[in-house]
């Protein structure tokens, strides 16, 4: 997993709530095996007609079609497990999305492909979203370690982030290797349990 | 509050905090790791398989996890099994989640097994999912197995490979969340009809960062499959699962199956399964009480769940609605969905019916449907697509593919179809259906399509009338 220290990128602003990981990643991509060819995937029934030719979207023209970063609205990525969403971002060139929610699943699919999610208020996310409306290409800066945004307009913003997370971030650390620590705790976890619960343990 | 009663909220357990408990292996900073019973999986899990291949990894705990052909495979013509398979793309994908199980030792109900079916449908009717269990799914609806009283969500493939490689879990704590429902469900008033009440009550971030449990006489009196169409939709609450504490039902239901236990290590369950509940005086974050006596049959009228209400009543109009930012999501739901503000439910007539998905395809939902299909004809196209073939053959015995046929409906083979539209099973752009399964967000079935969802009896109802229709009328409510 690549790490995520800081981050000064062209922000886009997508003013919808409740955005599901369907639109993110329509359900018939997801078997695309991963790569860049996710990258069109990204809002695809958004971005572009049935027969491929560019539909009128935000993502598909200069400056923002080179956005890292996007200010979204409530409830961001909700709906379906699917990861593909997230790859789609990533392949887009997202690395965060700020949001004054996430859906639940989405939020941790984010954290294990090396994408920051970041939660500010609704009328912070508001502000910004409009500021990047009327000033388009411009950039903000996610600082990781200080836990803040800095916009182009002088304002910054804190961000709660869970430790765990923040180190594996800032680390590039991968869950495999956090839990392989365990490994000796998790077999005699194990042993135990197989007493208390044989009928779990089909060998 | 006196000591005493502090000790006593000290102690006293939520079946969360019980199951929580069970799995834990050790805590890292708020991050718990969470031992797992019980892996599932499907065609649409090949990035899980390609992360495990490209690191080089085993599976740790082949026996625990479990493969099953559901979200890709075609519901109509299966004569030539998976060599038959139209499109190759998909065909591909078949094949290699059986021969990715083969590899690795996993059970795996492949397309020709004839206990083939939906993921949420096959292991509690095989027996795999059982109480106190701790179950992650490759699929956001395996809170459905919570209705056995187990811990089940839906993950990633990247957690699913983590949980493939290690048969663990890192998960942060959640809170609880206890509808308590008590009174008797009204006359053709369904689990279906339950859950969305729900959640229209709650709303579809009302669940968020929490864990469901479901309680009550109300609760008490369901089967367990109308339990499970109950847990399904937790996630569409926004919560990660919901649960129901075992019993009597439970027990009765699991005895026997294939992968149950057996004889003395039955015994030994059962004593287990039998501490599974929350105790009296157990704290929930949020306890909420609801009358059964309040829910009529429900129908969803825009593109997210919470936008449902009873059949009986009109279109709310955002004009109406005090929050704006659910005022402006009612007005695109609208524009989606091609509705206007103030319109009867029952005048919305609709293209096509879908009853199926692992919400509503078990045997009683087919019961149900069928009850309504035998008093006359399709207007439009209407599938039934059975969430397994052991539902199949089961609906079969009793002749229910006979009824339904007889009414004009297409009778399929078991799969998720057109819940999710991925195995060319869809909607074409404007396309209106009333379907039984879990979501109706944009797209969902189909690129442009629109969804309402409803109960299996509902659905039936629409598909006799060619419009939504309250199932009461249509089968005149008892005297
Ligand atoms: S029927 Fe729908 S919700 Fe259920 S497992 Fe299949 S795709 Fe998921």
């Amino acid at each position: 997993m690549q790490p995520f220290t800081t981050l000064c990128a062209i922000a886009v602003p997508i003013d919808e709530p409740n955005v599901d990981t369907n639109q993110l990643c329509p359900t018939r991509f997801n078997k695309v095996p991963r790569g860049p060819a996710y990258a069109r995937v990204l809002f695809h029934d958004r971005r572009f007609h049935l027969d491929g030719s560019a539909k009128e979207h935000l993502l598909n023209v200069e400056p923002f079609s080179q956005a890292k970063i996007i200010v979204a609205d409530r409830n961001w990525g909700s709906g379906s497990s699917r990861e593909s969403a997230v790859y789609a971002l990533y392949e887009f060139g997202i690395r965060c999305v700020i949001a004054p929610s996430f859906g639940d699943i989405h939020v941790n699919n984010c954290y294990k492909n090396g994408l920051l999610p970041v939660i500010l208020s609704v009328e912070q996310c508001a502000a910004l979203r409009q500021s990047l409306r009327e000033n388009p290409g411009s950039t903000v800066t996610v600082d990781l370690e200080a836990q803040a945004v800095h916009d182009s307009w002088g304002h910054t913003y804190n961000f709660e982030i869970q430790p765990v997370r923040k180190r594996c971030l800032l680390q590039g650390l991968d869950d495999i290797a956090r839990t392989e620590q365990y490994q000796e705790l998790h077999d005699r976890f194990e042993r135990k349990d197989r007493e208390l619960r044989p009928w779990i343990y089909r060998s | 509050m006196n000591g005493w009663d502090q000790s006593v909220q000290m102690t006293a357990k939520t079946l969360f905090q019980k199951l929580w408990d069970r799995h834990c292996v050790v805590e890292d900073n708020g991050e718990f790791l969470l031992h797992v019973d019980r892996a599932y999986f499907h065609e649409g899990s090949s990035h899980a398989f390609s992360k495990l291949e490209q690191q080089a990894r085993r599976i740790a705990r082949p026996k625990q996890v479990f493969g099953f052909t559901d979200h890709y495979v075609p519901t109509l013509d299966r004569t030539n099994g998976v060599a038959g398979i139209a499109q190759p793309e998909i065909r591909q994908m078949v094949i290699a989640l059986q021969e990715n199980s083969k590899r690795h030792g996993i059970d795996c109900f492949g397309m020709d097994d004839p206990r083939q079916g939906i993921l949420h449908v096959v292991p509690p009717e095989q027996g795999i999912t059982l109480p106190g269990l701790l179950i992650t799914g490759a699929d956001s609806h395996t809170a459905t197995h919570g209705a056995f009283g187990c811990l089940a969500f839906g993950i990633g493939a990247t957690d699913m490979m983590h949980v493939m490689a290690t048969q663990a879990i890192w998960q942060r704590a959640q809170k609880t969340l206890r509808f308590v429902i008590d009174g008797e469900l009204g006359f053709a008033v369904s689990a279906k009809d339950l859950i969305l009440f729900l959640i229209h009550k709650i709303g579809v971030a009302g669940g968020t960062g929490h864990v469901i449990e479901y309680a009550g006489s109300t609760i008490r009196a369901l089967s367990m499959e109308a339990r499970m169409t109950v847990c399904n939709m937790s996630i569409e609450a926004g919560a990660r699962a919901g649960m129901v504490a075992p019993d009597e039902t439970t027990f009765n239901y699991l005895k026997g199956r294939a992968y149950a236990p057996q004889g003395v290590q039955w015994e030994q369950a059962l004593n287990d399964w039998k501490t599974l509940y929350s105790e009296d005086s157990a704290h929930f974050d949020q306890d909420i009480a609801i009358d059964a006596r309040e829910i009529s049959p429900m129908v969803s009228w825009g593109t997210n769940p919470e936008q449902c209400c009873p059949v009986t009543s009109t279109i709310p109009s955002p004009e109406q609605e005090k929050d704006p930012i659910k005022a402006q999501e009612m007005r695109a739901a609208l524009e989606y969905q091609g509705l206007t503000a103030g319109m009867a439910l029952t005048d919305i007539a609709i293209d096509k019916v879908f009853i199926g998905s692992c919400t509503n395809s078990r045997i009683e939902d087919l019961r149900a449907a069928a009850m309504v299909a035998k008093r006359g004809q399709v207007k439009v196209p209407s599938w039934v697509v059975p969430g397994s073939k052991t539902v199949k053959k089961q609906a079969e015995s009793e002749g229910l593919d006979q009824i339904f046929k007889a009414a004009g409906f297409q009778w399929r083979e078991p799969g998720c179809s057109l819940c999710t539209a991925i195995n060319g099973d869809q909607l074409s752009p404007g396309e209106r259906c009333a379907s039984t399964s879990n979501r109706n967000f944009k797209g969902r079935q189909g690129t442009g399509g629109r969804t309402h969802l409803l109960s299996p009896a509902m659905a039936a109802a629409a598909a006799l009338t060619g419009h939504l229709t309250d199932v009461r009328q249509l089968i005149g409510a008892p005297v």
